[in-house]
């Protein structure tokens, strides 16, 4: 392939590293841009849309086949600069106050945004380690980035042993999975799996443990049951705008990889996946949800629930199959998410900016003090319940119809679980609703907030409403995203 | 020039709102009279719906469809029938009511106060007149948020409580339908309630319907609500504030039962009629069980709360007896004298149990505002406390006993025509259950009589509250129509009657 083509496939990439560099030389050579270089990573991650959109419908191979440039992996890399989009948004005012080193922080997201868009693609075991590794590595800097603050440390660090250990375990797996087939490329493995003189006939019972291996990697970045410890710690600790990217950036590029890996190049073992992660997908919803009932700070809260919500998600990878909405409604419910749950955070960042508390009890009658904010809380927390007319209760209707449309006895129950699962949530969202209408104020000022954060909110609450007013668009969109995955041999 | 009628009926309250959100917060005078203005528009609306309707074909009438989502199939689809158009009347007159009520009492966070109030009727029309799944779950879920909020701000001391459980309650009912409406949509590709009444989803496969079957029903039946699944209901009924308790026994209620009559008998008639007894037997605990616990109470507004299950009990209890089976007479069959005979029961029951929905609504709502009107008064709804009362309150004295003699079914008020289409429809069906029903009657009488007039107003007169005003012109004015249908449909029915009866006979004719 002629160099100018990949250059053009590349261009969102390439954009995103030419901003990321900008910024940080700016910092280094003008001392007082600091808050200016936001708005510059922002037009940054605008034209990194444009130039994604401007590939859509692309499906192309590139490096030997270590990167696919195709609507599936080109979705992703928009809900990634989204995110970002939203957290620099949100930052702005937050960080004014805690750190002086802004620049470098613009920076470093714009490099994990870039290590996302590169997973999103990644089509060989090797391409997708190291681009997960690239984005473990920012992602740790940047939840220790408070240094002076023990609980970003700690969080730090936590995050860090647990990311060495799980992608040691992952790497294994990997290293099995390219030992039995002698391929790291997907499709490759794929094909050998499929081929009647397979290697793996001689080794077969190899093939699980490296699932459950690779799982580790995936699941670490998702943040699944079990490999989901770090979470709380991490989230309470980082500076909360990168709490908010942790919830949706990273998971997102976790799932674009789980989806591609398996469907890709493990469709002979589905049953097998299939399986395990069921189970995991139940056990990440009930554990989250019930261990989110008794957090009274609320980024913890949050943390629990986001498990318990890459379980719904997880439903839908496990429902996927031919002709059904599974991963249509995965891609569905990450975008319903990011709305969702980055206006969530953004929403608790404003809280915390004004305030400097993140406990619930803090949140008494909130809507007095900030009647704006407390509204749209009570958006995104019914959306995260999945209670119409909202982005999440979309995003629920398609990865539980997957279920239901398997026919299933095994998926009639685990929608089933699903659904008492976020009537279970519903009781720790509203929590929040109760502290903040029915609870008198503990103190009557009103609060005054930056109009980036007020910005923020009131884009991620109107888009969480389009999404399940107008869906017809998304829907769309979704549905031309997982044609790759769809078009896949199953 | 067509008018979407239906649109405007239930966009019109959220547009209010908005409106008012958009108001000053101390602007209470103007918000509290612009929501009671506006809400007089979607009642003259519905009054011409329901008088431009015509009852003759029974079907589906005012329709407005638009495409909304075609990716899956959805439509914004909207109609009503006999059915629903004096249900969409009932929820104008008492949101206008309770609006107005609330003018006058209601002192505290003003602005949320009425802009939660429109949006519940927003939820409660917009599930009257959809004809899409997709359409009716969003209602349906939206209407539980306002009240849950009306709950848990201006209710009583357990408000917070009470909220939550009736939110958690109807929502985990809820999910459990949204299941099977996914079902329904993979095994027929569309969300129309209407068509999938003609498509029969699971046709083969019985299993499968009768899962679809109990999902439904169990979030019908969490709203109706049916014995064993009534349990938020005292709770929500006692500590929501007046207007919200008129609305909840009122309408809300409603909800559930409407249910049945759009959704499970027309999709479902198979299943319906396989677990008729099941349903019948649960009616008749319904309405036993209501009966002796409501008369159980020593708190006014928990045993109206209880005499709730009783009443609705009734409702199902027609409706179990149009889909019960028997030998000789298929569900639609009316060629033969006997099989005419038992579709004639079958229709008398169900319009007994449409017009027991309406009647239940003004009654029960009615009697709700008297305990308004004397707990604003006395603090206190401990029926030991009162007595004599009748002397120095005697217009409430007399508006009570006419509203709790509606209730208990005394002929020549409405309760009593819709209860004794109920009884004559499953006498002839269900002849057991219908006879031991019928002892429900007869404690809801003495429970009215004895506990609620005896101990209110009659017996001498504890000087505590000797000083108490009688009723105020408002509470009269909030009564008044109330008052007036009891004795119109009590006297006169037909008006109603026939526009329920078209659609009930067109429904079974279906089955």
């Amino acid at each position: 392939m002629p160099w100018p083509e990949n250059l053009r496939l590349l261009s969102p990439e390439i954009t995103l590293t030419a901003f990321a560099l900008l910024v940080l030389g700016l910092d280094m050579a003008i001392k007082r841009l600091k808050d200016t270089l936001a708005y510059v990573a922002i037009g940054g991650l605008t034209l990194a849309i444009v130039a994604t959109s401007l590939l859509f419908g692309t499906q192309r191979s590139l490096f030997s086949e270590m990167l696919t440039v195709d609507p599936f992996a080109l979705y992703f890399k928009v809900v990634a600069c989204l995110t970002t989009g939203l957290v620099i948004l949100s930052s702005i005012d937050f960080m004014k106050t805690k750190t002086p080193y802004r620049g470098e922080f613009f920076g470093l997201l714009l490099l994990a945004t870039l290590a996302i868009t590169l997973l999103a693609g990644a089509s060989d075991l090797v391409m997708i380690y190291l681009s997960l590794e690239f984005l473990s590595l920012t992602s740790y800097v940047l939840v220790g980035y408070l240094r002076g603050d023990p609980k970003s440390s700690e969080g730090g660090i936590k995050y860090f042993l647990y990311g060495a250990v799980t992608s040691a375990v992952m790497l294994y797996g990997v290293s099995l999975l390219y030992g039995i087939t002698g391929f790291t490329n997907l499709a490759e493995i794929r094909n050998a799996l499929l081929s009647p003189a397979s290697p793996v006939a001689s080794t077969p019972w190899l093939i699980l443990p490296a699932i459950i291996l690779m799982l580790a990697g995936f699941g670490f970045k998702i943040a699944l049951v079990p490999f989901h410890q770090w979470t709380p710690d991490a989230y309470e600790g980082a500076p909360t705008p990168i709490a908010a990217f942790l919830s949706v950036g990273p998971k997102a590029a976790g799932f674009a990889v789980l989806i591609r890996v398996f469907l890709t190049a493990l469709p002979v073992y589905q049953i097998d996946w299939v399986a395990i992660l069921s189970g995991i997908s139940l056990v990440s919803m009930t554990f989250g949800n019930l261990v989110a009932i008794q957090q009274t700070n609320i980024k913890r809260m949050l943390a629990y629930s986001s498990i318990a919500q890459v379980g719904y998600i997880l439903l839908g990878v496990v429902a996927a199959g031919p002709g059904t909405v599974g991963i249509t409604g995965v891609l569905l419910f990450i975008l319903a998410y990011l709305f969702t749950n980055l206006g969530a955070f953004v929403a608790v960042v404003a809280f915390s900016h004004v305030t400097g508390s993140d406990e619930i009890a803090d949140y008494a009658g909130l809507i007095r003090r900030a009647p704006f904010l407390a509204t749209a809380l009570v958006v995104f927390f019914m959306s995260l319940a999945g209670i119409p007319p909202t982005g999440g209760f979309l995003g629920k209707l398609f990865v539980f119809g997957a279920a239901v449309q398997m026919g299933q006895n095994i998926f009639y129950f685990l929608a089933a679980v699903g659904v008492l699962n976020s009537v279970i949530s519903l009781y720790y969202y509203f929590n929040v609703v109760r502290q903040m209408f029915f609870l008198p104020p503990k103190e009557e000022r009103s609060l005054q907030i930056p109009v980036t954060l007020l910005l923020a909110v009131a884009a991620t609450m109107a888009m969480t409403l389009i999404m399940g007013l107008y869906p017809q668009p998304f829907i769309n969109l979704a549905t031309r995203s997982m044609q790759p995955m769809a078009m896949l041999p199953w | 020039m067509n008018i979407p009628y239906l649109t405007l009926i239930t966009f019109l309250p959220i547009l209010g709102s908005l409106v008012i959100i958009c108001l000053p917060r101390d602007k209470e005078k103007a918000i509290k009279w612009f929501s009671v203005a506006l809400s007089l528009l979607p009642l003259a609306l519905s009054a011409i719906v329901w008088l431009h309707y015509d009852y003759r074909t029974g079907s589906i009438q005012f329709e407005e469809v638009y495409s909304w989502i075609p990716a899956i199939n959805v439509r914004y689809r909207m109609g009503v029938d006999g059915i629903s158009v004096p249900l969409v009347f009932l929820t104008a007159l008492l949101t206008t009511i309770s609006l107005y009520y609330s003018l006058y009492t209601i002192h505290e966070r003003v602005k949320e106060y009425f802009a939660l109030f429109l949006l519940l009727a927003t939820g409660m029309f917009g599930v009257f007149v959809s004809l899409d799944f997709f359409l009716f779950y969003i209602f349906w879920e939206i209407g539980l948020v306002p009240m849950y909020f009306l709950i848990g701000v201006w209710g009583g001391p357990r408000r917070e409580y009470a909220a939550i459980k009736f939110f958690l309650y109807t929502l985990s009912g809820s999910v459990l339908m949204l299941l099977a409406i996914l079902g329904m949509y993979f095994d027929q590709g569309t969300f129309d309630i209407l068509e999938l009444a003609k498509l029969r989803p699971f046709a083969g496969n019985f299993t499968l319907q009768a899962l679809a079957f109990w999902g439904i029903f169990a979030a019908l039946a969490i709203k109706v609500p049916m014995w064993p699944f009534h349990t938020w209901l005292p709770d929500a009924h006692v500590e929501a504030p007046t207007a919200g308790s008129v609305i909840l026994a009122g309408i809300l209620l409603k909800l559930g039962g409407y249910g049945f009559f759009r959704i499970l008998l027309p999709i479902f008639p198979l299943a319906f009629a396989q677990f008729a007894l099941i349903i019948a037997i649960l009616a008749l605990i319904s309405i036993v069980y209501g009966a002796l616990v409501s008369m159980a109470q020593w708190d006014l507004k928990k045993l109206i709360a209880y005499s709730s299950v009783n009443h609705m009990g009734y409702v199902m209890l027609g409706l179990a007896a149009a889909a019960a089976p028997l030998a000789g007479g298929n569900l639609a069959d009316q060629y033969t004298a006997t099989s005419l005979a038992i579709f004639n029961s079958r229709a008398m029951a169900l319009n007994g149990a449409v017009l027991q929905m309406f009647n239940h609504g003004i009654i029960t709502g009615g009697l709700f505002l008297l305990v308004g009107v004397i707990y604003e008064r006395a603090h206190a709804r401990d029926l030991k406390v009162f007595g004599g009362l009748g002397v120095i309150m005697p217009v409430y004295y007399g508006i009570m006993t006419a509203t709790c003699l509606a209730s208990l079914g005394l002929p020549g008020l409405a309760g009593f025509i819709s209860e004794f289409l109920i009884f004559r429809g499953s006498l002839a069906i269900i002849t057991p259950i219908a006879v031991i029903a019928i002892s429900g009657i007869v404690v809801t009488a003495a429970m009215f009589l004895w506990k609620v007039i005896q101990l209110m107003f009659l017996g001498p007169l504890n000087e505590k509250w000797a000083a108490l005003p009688d009723m105020h012109r408002f509470e009269v004015a909030c009564m008044a129509p109330l008052i007036f249908f009891m004795v119109l449909f009590g006297l006169y029915p037909t008006p109603i009657l026939s526009l329920i009866n078209g659609a009930v006979v067109k429904l079974l004719s279906g089955l």
